[in-house]
C-alpha cells in the first residue's frame, strides 16, 4: 500500500503542482472552479483512454508514437499557457485594480479560462495515465483492491495537500505584484514544458540533442530527488539538460516575455493611470 | 469558446504535422534488455561509449513497466509483452543506472558506458 501511495503521490504531485499554479493565475475570476474542475475531470477520462491504448500508441508511427504524443501535448500545453500569459500581461493590471476595488470578487472574467483548462486537464492526463498503467499492473498481478484503494488515497491526498500548500503559499504574494507574479511562474511553467518536450523528440531520434549533457548538477540537486522533481514540474529544473532542451527553454521563455512585453505595456498603462472610482 | 477550441485544435495539428514530417532515424550500436519477473536481464549492460545507441526493451512480463533513467533523461513505458526503442547517446564513459517505475524494489539496472 506504501508503495503504490508512492507512485500515485509522485505523479499527482506534478499534476496538483500545475493545478496550483493555474488557480493562482485565475484567482478571482468567476466560475473558475467549474472550468479547473472540468480540466481535471477531461484530464481523467482522457488519462483512462490513453491507458487503455498505450499499446496502440507505442506502436505508431515506427515505435516513437509515445514520444511524438508526449511532446505534443506539451507543446500544446505551452502554447495555452503563453496565449494566457500575453493576454494576462495586457488585463492583468486592471484585474488588480478591480480585485483591491471590490475586495476580491472580479466582474471583468474575461479570461482565456478555455486555454487553462485545457493545460489543466494535459497535466491531469499525463501524469495520471502512468497511474492508470501502474494500477492496472498492480492489480493483474493479483494485489488485492484494499492495498490498492488505500495507496490512491494516500497518494492523491498527499499530492493534493501539497498543491493547496503551494497555493495557498501564493495567495501570499502582495496583490500589487500577485498577477505579475503568476504570470511569470506560467512563463517558467511553459518554457520548462518545452523544454521536456524537446527531451521526448531527442529520445525519439527526431531532434539531435546539440550536446547530451551541457552540464551536470546531479550532485547538488538529483533529478530523482522530491525536491528535483518539483523544480522540474515547476520551473522545467534538470540536472543534466541536452542543449535542445535549453534551446527549447531559452526560445519558449523569450517569445512569451517578448508577447507580455509588447502587448502588456501598451494597453494596461491607461487603466492605471485612469483614476479608480 | 468554439474559436478557442478551433485555435486549439489547429495548434495541436500543426505540432503534431511538424513532428510527423521529422527526418528518419538511425543508431550504430544496438543493445537488447529485457524485463522478466520486473527485473532487468541483463542488470548490467555494457556499451560503447562516444557512439549513438539504439536501446530495445523488451517487457516479456503481461503487466506493464516504465523504463526510466534520472543518469540517461530517459522515461518510457512499455506494455506487457511490448517491445520499446529508446535512442541514447553519444555517452561519455561511465556508469548510468536506470530502474522500472513501477517496480522500483527489483527492477533495477546500470547501463555501462566504456
Amino acid at each position: 500500500m506504501l508503495g503504490t501511495g508512492l507512485l500515485v503521490f509522485r505523479e499527482v504531485l506534478e499534476a496538483a503542482l500545475i493545478v496550483s499554479i493555474v488557480c493562482a493565475a485565475t484567482r478571482g475570476v468567476p466560475a473558475r472552479g467549474r472550468w479547473v474542475g472540468f480540466g481535471v475531470l477531461a484530464g481523467v477520462l482522457g488519462a483512462i483512454l490513453v491507458a487503455c491504448f498505450a499499446s496502440v500508441i507505442a506502436e505508431a508511427v515506427s515505435g516513437i508514437g509515445q514520444e511524438l504524443f508526449n511532446a505534443t501535448v506539451l507543446l500544446a500545453a505551452v502554447v495555452m499557457i503563453a496565449w494566457h500569459a500575453i493576454w494576462m500581461a495586457s488585463h492583468g493590471k486592471e484585474l488588480a485594480t478591480q480585485m483591491k476595488a471590490v475586495g476580491g470578487a472580479v466582474q471583468a472574467g474575461k479570461q482565456p479560462l478555455s486555454a487553462l483548462l485545457v493545460v489543466v486537464a494535459i497535466a491531469v492526463l499525463r501524469e495520471g495515465s502512468e497511474v492508470v498503467l501502474f494500477l492496472y499492473g498492480q492489480a493483474a498481478s493479483g494485489a488485492g483492491a484494499l492495498p490498492i484503494a488505500g495507496g490512491i488515497a494516500l497518494g492523491v491526498v498527499g499530492g493534493v495537500a501539497v498543491g493547496f500548500l503551494l497555493y495557498f503559499g501564493l495567495l501570499g504574494i502582495p496583490m500589487r505584484y500577485f498577477f505579475s507574479a503568476t504570470n511569470w511562474l506560467m512563463l517558467l511553467l511553459a518554457a520548462g514544458l518545452a523544454s521536456q518536450a524537446a527531451g521526448f523528440l531527442i529520445q525519439a531520434d527526431v531532434l539531435p540533442a546539440f550536446g547530451n549533457r551541457v552540464w551536470d548538477s546531479s550532485a547538488l540537486l538529483s533529478n530523482g530527488s522530491l525536491m528535483g522533481k518539483t523544480l522540474h514540474t515547476l520551473i522545467g529544473y534538470d540536472a543534466q539538460p541536452a542543449g535542445m532542451q535549453l534551446l527549447f527553454y531559452a526560445i519558449t521563455a523569450s517569445a512569451i516575455a517578448l508577447g507580455m512585453k509588447l502587448w502588456g505595456g501598451t494597453s494596461s498603462r491607461p487603466n492605471l493611470s485612469r483614476p479608480t472610482a | 469558446m468554439i474559436t478557442a477550441i478551433k485555435s486549439i485544435s489547429c495548434a495541436i495539428l500543426l505540432i503534431a504535422g511538424a513532428l510527423a514530417s521529422a527526418p528518419s532515424r538511425a543508431a550504430d550500436y544496438e543493445a537488447k534488455l529485457a524485463i522478466r519477473d520486473h527485473k532487468f536481464d541483463p542488470a548490467e549492460l555494457n556499451v560503447p561509449a562516444g557512439t549513438k545507441i539504439k536501446l530495445l526493451i523488451e517487457n516479456q512480463d503481461a503487466t506493464p513497466e516504465e523504463f526510466e533513467s534520472n543518469e540517461l533523461n530517459r522515461e518510457k513505458v512499455v506494455v506487457g509483452k511490448g517491445t520499446i526503442t529508446v535512442y541514447l547517446g553519444p555517452l561519455d564513459a561511465g556508469r548510468y543506472p536506470f530502474f522500472g517505475d513501477f517496480h522500483q524494489e527489483t527492477a533495477q539496472g546500470v547501463l555501462v558506458a566504456k
